[in-house]
């Protein structure tokens, strides 16, 4: 069925659009917080760090990818299972396990390698699966509701 | 005892928050199409419905409660056991939200649950 193929390969989009912001955006977020440097837990610390952390630009761009991964995880929610999506996001611990070992030259313990497998079957036995198993509102509906 | 509490906690109010959100955005209705202004119409009539507010606290609650057990228990313990929400966040999806949870889609679950407790106790 054609709209059933169209919808699966709107949620694989979004599903990749989430995995990759929320990893963006953490890795942006560290390398900020790590050119701030440790925190001080008092008042001035604390105001120190926040006058830094709104001065970063790499922060400001970790907002921007965390923002799109609320966003992306948001609209895949309006159709698709709940169900469908959480499993298939753990995905990105696969894609950051690899990333460290092509660009950070990581070495990888065997039992992490497993992990990294049994994460891969899983989210293709999962994504197998309709992704959309419950009657969804339209936005035409919605908006005359 | 109090780490099993707080563990609770952490996985509840993680897949709790996560479910009124997705009730929230199943109520709102997707987006005709995925361009800008669709989007961010959408993300208005998201942010009026209760569902996504009340998902809100949970999550935050479910993030104080993973600070707190980090300060009691390594993080090697901690994550690990925190993918078992992946099993009760499943278990919420098909008796809260009504999904249907198919053989193959818990064969996955399963698999994914095992690799991240795997993946973050290395």
């Amino acid at each position: 069925m054609a709209s059933e193929r169209r919808l699966r390969i709107k949620t694989l989009i979004m599903v990749l659009a989430m995995v990759v912001c929320a990893n963006a955006g953490d890795l942006m977020l560290k390398r900020g917080m790590s050119q701030i440097g440790a925190v001080q837990l008092t008042a001035s610390g604390l105001a120190l760090a926040f006058r830094m952390t709104v001065a970063s630009g790499t922060i400001w761009v970790a907002i921007l990818f965390l923002s799109g991964f609320l966003l992306s995880y948001m609209t895949v929610l309006s159709w698709a299972d709940y169900s469908y999506v959480m499993p298939a996001g753990a995905f990105g611990y696969a894609l950051l396990t690899l990333l460290a070992v092509i660009f950070l030259h990581e070495t990888v313990s065997p039992r992490r390698w497993v992990g990294v497998a049994l994460i891969c079957a899983g989210v293709m036995l999962v994504g197998q699966t309709k992704p959309r198993t419950t009657a969804v509102v339209s936005e035409a509906v919605a908006r005359c509701a | 005892m109090r780490v099993i509490l707080a563990l609770a906690v952490l996985i509840l109010g993680s897949t709790g928050g996560e479910i009124a959100i997705t009730h929230g955005m199943k109520a709102t209705g997707e987006p005709a199409r995925l361009r800008p202004l669709e989007l961010l119409q959408f993300l208005g009539r998201a942010v009026r419905n209760g569902w996504f507010w009340a998902g809100v606290p949970l999550m935050a609650l479910s993030f104080y409660s993973l600070l707190v057990l980090l300060s009691w228990e390594p993080i090697s313990l901690v994550i690990p056991a925190s993918a078992l929400s992946y099993v009760v966040g499943t278990l919420g999806a098909k008796y809260i939200l009504g999904e249907q949870v198919s053989a193959a889609r818990w064969a996955g679950v399963v698999l994914v649950c095992m690799g991240v407790a795997l993946v973050a106790a290395s």
